[in-house]
């Protein structure tokens, strides 16, 4: 399959599942990580029920439930709202019937789906992982083909462990030197959006390099390539290195001893070769980073926390310029106004993009000794039952509680507005999610997403607030 | 699924770019576990107020737009969740062809395996067939798959791309699934080439 070309990471993986290349360029391309939720998957399962297809291979497909579930501590018990309790308990019929491997809610194993792949180690380094959830790029952090798909998909893999796909393009995005203080993953990851676009990545799998990215943590590096997405990319990749494989190393599902050594010396081939090309490059200077928050309706529209919100009027594009207003009426701000003045109503911390233990111990560290404002409702949703039972041996259960915050159980929780965790109409969110589009925290809810220290920063003053005051 | 030929029908104009899955669908209308019924709250926000009363200058509020078959749009349409609840949505309401400039890519795959063709064409393109959608009745547009083309009112013929699998999926309303599965021998082989290129890869068991 190689002619001695240099390959991308994207390419060596993708040439290696590739089952059959059809006339056109289209490929059959093998998964090896299929995981399943409740919201995305009974129709595909009831697609295989109607005719008369089985699972191909369960031993390499886990389900959870993530989306809809409840946060608080009773839901084992009982799910209220009648459509969510419908969706768990068909999710639960389907994995009986097709004998796929489950997390149910009362196991402490239980989480948002791309929380739990990588932490349970069923994601490893070249694989290809799919799931019917655009989040799925997330899987990419740990070396991974990691991308979403629709239903109609989850069922063809369900049935074939197959896709038909087309490659993607590759971009490279690199980022040099180090970070500054005060700054994250997030920040990083919300200023490439900044600089490429929503649509910038559309069509690619982007790679994540430089000095800036080999530095971060497993966990910044999944907050980077989860929200690739948002960049319009399908899926996000950074190569495996001793930082991925000493994270890999005892977890659960991951290969140990002999084993673990041996796919260790495989996963050390995956790296872009020398003068692989790229489709595009973008180049950003990490000591330009800081501190970020959203003040529009999508993730592009993203400025410093110093920064101010823009005016449309001095924008060019009329098209743009339309849609900017129509973001800043949605969201209540003038044009001018400083971020930091933008008073919040409620905070959450968590999702698939920040619910790690990281992220957590982040946000433990500016909220310790502090208490939430006055009028504030702040929350914590822990991203798996893993993650909140080491929070919580940490103490930062208590830190938290004895601040002001909620502390729930595991679940995608105020992401979406799919469970009991809402914004009301007009409030307004400090918010360490992925998703800032109208009404995604709940009809009428505004949202500001920002890194976990600061979205503790806000809890603490009720606004808007540069973290690196706090030191 | 069923096979898209051609198709004369109302265009509705939505001029706006990053119409995500969220406004398509938003995610409160998710919690069904069928494919069906979605349509009522197709681009839910934009049609409904707050107390769930149409909106009624909103395009699908009007007449002939009710009964549109076919939607353009600017930028990044379908961006965002990988919902295919978006699709359906569309289709449920009666949509099965929407014209934009780009689509984002898991919307644009969705679309494919529904049986509804999004067609790219370039923003100028779209603004002209945004100007004749906007003389709704009397300006039908005409999409004919085979022949990769969009007729205007005024007879002009534009022509699109689209990639070939996909255009005979879609002629034929064929299931991509019962296609693989006659690839199976060739999905066996590759399972025991990886089995023994990579035995540490560990079957998922709890
Ligand atoms: S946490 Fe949010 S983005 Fe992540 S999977 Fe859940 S709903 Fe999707």
């Amino acid at each position: 399959m190689t002619d001695g070309t240099p390959r991308t990471l994207f390419d060596k993986i993708w040439d290696a599942h590739v089952v059959e290349r059809m006339e056109d360029g289209t490929c059959l391309v093998y998964i090896d990580r299929h995981l399943v939720h409740e919201v995305t998957s009974p129709q595909a399962f009831e697609g295989l029920r109607q005719s008369g297809r089985r699972v191909r291979r369960p031993d390499a497909t886990i389900a959870v439930v993530d989306h809809n579930v409840p946060t608080d501590a009773d839901r084992a018990v009982r799910i209220r709202e009648e459509d969510s309790r419908i969706q768990v308990e068909t999710l639960e019929a389907n994995v009986r019937e097709f004998g796929v491997p489950y997390f149910p809610i009362a196991d402490v194993r239980q989480g948002i789906v791309h929380i739990i792949g990588p932490e349970q180690g069923i994601s490893l380094p070249g694989m290809t992982i799919v799931c019917g959830d655009s989040h799925t790029s997330t899987h990419g952090a740990v070396g991974a083909l990691a991308f979403g798909i629709g239903t109609s998909e989850v069922e063809h893999v369900l049935a074939t462990q197959t896709l038909l796909q087309r490659p993607a393009k590759n971009m490279l995005v690199r980022v040099e030197g180090a970070l500054p203080f005060g700054t994250s993953a997030k920040d990083m990851m919300l200023a490439i959006i900044g600089h490429i676009g929503t649509a910038g990545g559309n069509g690619h799998v982007i790679e994540y390099a430089g000095e800036a990215v080999r530095a971060l943590d497993m966990a910044g590096r999944m907050t980077i390539c989860n929200m690739s997405i948002e960049a319009g990319a399908r899926a996000g990749l950074i190569a495996p290195d001793d930082t991925t494989f000493n994270w890999i190393r005892g977890r659960p599902f991951a290969p140990s001893g002999e084993a673990f050594d041996r796919a260790v010396e495989y996963w050390r081939t995956l790296s872009s070769d020398p003068g692989a090309l790229y489709d595009h490059t973008a180049v950003l200077q990490a000591a330009d980073i800081a501190p970020m928050v959203t003040w529009g309706t999508s993730p592009e529209a993203v400025t410093t926390i110093t920064g101010a919100v823009p005016n449309p009027d001095e924008v060019a594009d009329e098209a743009r310029r339309a849609q900017m207003r129509r973001m800043l009426d949605y969201m209540a701000l003038a044009p001018g106004q400083k971020m930091e003045e933008i008073a919040i109503d409620a905070v959450f911390i968590g999702s698939c993009t920040n619910g790690r233990l990281e992220d957590i111990r982040a946000a433990a560290k500016v909220v310790a000794g502090r208490h939430v404002a006055s009028g504030v409702r702040a929350m914590v949703v822990p991203g798996s039952g893993v993650v909140k039972q080491q929070a919580e041996a940490e103490g930062l259960d208590q830190l938290f509680k004895e601040a002001g915050f909620e502390w729930r159980e595991a679940g995608c929780s105020m992401c979406l507005g799919m469970n009991p965790d809402k914004l009301r109409p007009g409030e307004r969110c400090a918010s360490t999610s992925n998703r800032n589009f109208e009404g995604r925290q709940g009809p009428g809810g505004r949202t500001h997403l920002l890194s976990p220290a600061m979205a503790a920063a806000a809890a603490v003053t009720g606004r808007l607030t540069d973290v690196r005051q706090f030191g | 699924m069923k096979p898209f030929t051609t198709l004369t029908a109302i265009a509705a104009p939505l001029p706006l770019a990053n119409v995500d899955t969220d406004k398509l669908i938003p995610s409160r209308f998710l919690k069904t576990i069928k494919r069906s019924g979605l349509g009522k709250n197709l681009l839910d926000p934009l049609r409904f107020d707050a107390d769930g009363r149409e909106i009624p200058d909103f395009v699908l509020n009007r007449e002939p737009y009710r009964r549109a078959e076919i939607l353009i749009a600017f930028e990044n349409f379908g961006c965002g969740s990988s919902r295919e609840h978006a699709p359906w949505a569309l289709l449920d309401f009666g949509i099965t062809c929407v014209i934009a400039p780009d689509f984002a890519d898991i919307f644009y795959n969705n679309c494919f395996k529904n049986g509804i063709l999004p067609i790219a064409l370039p923003r100028v393109v779209c603004e002209q067939l945004m100007q004749d959608a906007a003389m709704g009745e009397n300006a039908r547009l005409t999409v004919d798959l085979q022949r990769q083309i969009v007729v205007r009112p005024n007879g002009e013929e534009i022509s699109f791309d689209i990639d070939p699998f996909r255009k005979h999926l879609l002629l034929n309303g064929l299931d991509d699934i019962g296609q693989t599965m006659q690839r199976a021998p060739a999905i066996d082989a590759f399972e025991a080439r990886e089995r023994a290129l990579l035995p540490w890869m560990p079957p998922i068991t709890v």
